[in-house]
C-alpha cells in the first residue's frame, strides 16, 4: 500500500470502518511507514481529544422545558426567542401538541402514585428502542437452546427461556438490556407483525401477583415467580399479551431449557 | 378533556404525540449539538432546534421507525440550511467543492507534532474554522458518534464523501492545532 492510499484510509481505520482485508493492510503499512504511524497515532489523539464532553453542547434547559409536556413555561421560553415568525410557530406548534398530548400526561399523572411508575416507562423506553434497527435482538435464533446459552456468562443469573410458538408467540432471539442499573435478560418473540419484549432480571421478593398497565399506548404485565422478576411489553391487546403470559408461566404446555 | 388514553382511535400507533416525546425528544441533545456547531451560536442553534423539532412533529406521521436519531439530525441539518439560506445573501453563501478542498500535503515536522494544541479552546477555534461541510461531518463523527453510514444518510453524501471529508476536516484541524507560529496559516480559508 502506498501512503497516498493510506492517507485516506488511515482515517476509516481509525473510525473502524474498514473490512478485514483493508484493515490489515493498513496495519502493515502503519508498522512499515514510520510518517504514517507518526500520522496515525496524531490523528488518533485529535479524535480522543475531540470526545471531551465540553465539546459537546447539551440543549439549555428552556428548550428543554420548552418541549416537555408538564412544564408550564412554554410560552416564556418562546418570547425569548429572537426570530417572531419562528417563536410564533413554535408556540402555535407547542399549543398543538399540548392539545394532542395532554390526555397521555393526563393519564400518566394520574398514574403517578402507582411507584412502580418509572419502572414502566423506563422498561417502555427500552422496548421502543429495541424496535430501532439493529437494536433488537443479539442473538437471532428461534431455537431456546441456541438462545439460552447465549446469555451465559453475560449475566449474574440464568434466565428462563422458551419457545412458545405453538402457542403463536414464537421466540425470535435474545438481548442483554440495562433497566434501572440492573443488567436483565430480553427475550424477543413475535406475535404475527408485532414484537414482545419480556425482560427478566432476580427480584429481592419471592413471588408477586400480575399486574397489568399501559404506557403510552403499550401494554406492560410485570409479574415475580421463583424470585425472578418478569416484565412483557407490547403494542399487542391486553388480552393477547396477557394470554402470552399464561403461555409462558405455563410448565406443562412446553418444555423449559434448563 | 378527555382524560383516558384508551379513547384514542386504535389504528393511531400509541397516539402520534405521545411517541413523539418517547421517540424523538430523547434526541434533544443530540440536535441542539449538531445545530450548535453549525451555527456556531446559542440563539440561532436554538431557533434552528426549534424549528427542527416543529418540523419533526408536523412529519412525525411519515416516520416508519427507523432509527429516529438519524432522522432528526437529517431534519436538523437541513433547518439549518434552509433558515441560513433566507438569511444570508447570496454572495456569503459558501458553496463546497470537494475538489478544491484537497488535503494538505505537507506532513508537519516532528517538531511542530509535539505542539499539537489539544485543550478545549484550541478544538473549538480549530472546528468553528471548517467550512460548514467538513464540520458537520466530523461532529457527527467525532461529537455524536456516528457510523458512516449514519453520517451518509443524514447529510445526503456518498460514504466516499464522507470518508474523504473526515480525512480534510482532520487534516485541517491538525493544521489549525499545530503551532500557529508554522506555515499553518498558508491553509486558512479566505
Amino acid at each position: 500500500m502506498m501512503c497516498h492510499d493510506a492517507r485516506l484510509l488511515l482515517h476509516a481505520y481509525l473510525d473502524d470502518e474498514l473490512d478485514a482485508a483493508q484493515s490489515l493492510a493498513i496495519t502493515r503499512h502503519v508498522q512499515e511507514c514510520a510518517a504514517c504511524a507518526a500520522s496515525y497515532a496524531e490523528f488518533a489523539k485529535l479524535s480522543k481529544a475531540m470526545a471531551q464532553p465540553a465539546l459537546y453542547r447539551r440543549a439549555p434547559d428552556a428548550l428543554r422545558k420548552a418541549w416537555t409536556p408538564t412544564a408550564s413555561a412554554p410560552t416564556a421560553a418562546a418570547t425569548k426567542l429572537r426570530r417572531p415568525p419562528v417563536a410564533l410557530a413554535m408556540a402555535a406548534g407547542f399549543v398543538a401538541a399540548l392539545l394532542l398530548t395532554a390526555p397521555a400526561w393526563f393519564y400518566v399523572s394520574q398514574r403517578q402514585d402507582a411507584g412502580t411508575n418509572t419502572e414502566i416507562s423506563d422498561v417502555v423506553s427500552s422496548h421502543i428502542r429495541s424496535m430501532q434497527p439493529e437494536h433488537l435482538m443479539d442473538v437471532v435464533s428461534t431455537d431456546q437452546h441456541t438462545v439460552k446459552p447465549w446469555f451465559d456468562g453475560k449475566l449474574d443469573f440464568a434466565p428462563r427461556v422458551k419457545d412458545l410458538v405453538s402457542e403463536g408467540f414464537p421466540l425470535i432471539g435474545g438481548r442483554l438490556d440495562a433497566l434501572e442499573g440492573h443488567s436483565v435478560a430480553a427475550l424477543i418473540y413475535k406475535r404475527r407483525l408485532h414484537i414482545i419484549n419480556l425482560y427478566q432480571w432476580p427480584a429481592s421478593s419471592g413471588s408477586a401477583a400480575e399486574e397489568a398497565t399501559q404506557w403510552h399506548g403499550y401494554n406492560v404485565i410485570c409479574w415475580t415467580a421463583d424470585r425472578v422478576h418478569y416484565v412483557a411489553v407490547s403494542d399487542v391487546s391486553e388480552s393477547e399479551l396477557h394470554q402470552f403470559v399464561l403461555a409462558f408461566q405455563d410448565d406443562a404446555s412446553t418444555s423449559v431449557a434448563r | 378533556m378527555p382524560v383516558n388514553i384508551h379513547d384514542h382511535p386504535p389504528d393511531l400507533p400509541a397516539t402520534a404525540s405521545a411517541s413523539f416525546e418517547g421517540v424523538v425528544l430523547p434526541h434533544l441533545d443530540a440536535a441542539y449539538n449538531l445545530a450548535r456547531w453549525l451555527a456556531r451560536d446559542d440563539a440561532d442553534a436554538q431557533d434552528v432546534v426549534q424549528e427542527a423539532l416543529l418540523r419533526a412533529f408536523r412529519y412525525y406521521a411519515s416516520f416508519h421507525g427507523s432509527d429516529a436519531r438519524t432522522w432528526l439530525l437529517a431534519i436538523v441539518r437541513n433547518t439549518f440550511y434552509s433558515l441560513r439560506m433566507k438569511t444570508l445573501p447570496d454572495s456569503a453563501r459558501e458553496a463546497f467543492d470537494d475538489d478544491v478542498h484537497v488535503p494538505a500535503d505537507d506532513q508537519p515536522t516532528p517538531e511542530a507534532r509535539a505542539l499539537l494544541a489539544l485543550d478545549v479552546d484550541s478544538l473549538q477555534r480549530a472546528l468553528e474554522k471548517l467550512p460548514h461541510a467538513l464540520r458537520e461531518t466530523i461532529v457527527l463523527r467525532e461529537l455524536q458518534e456516528c457510523s458512516y453510514k449514519e453520517i451518509a444518510s443524514i447529510t445526503g453524501q456518498k460514504i466516499g464523501t464522507v470518508m474523504s471529508r473526515l480525512a480534510r476536516a482532520r487534516e485541517r484541524l491538525r493544521l489549525e492545532l499545530t503551532s500557529h507560529s508554522t506555515e499553518a496559516r498558508r491553509h486558512d480559508v479566505p
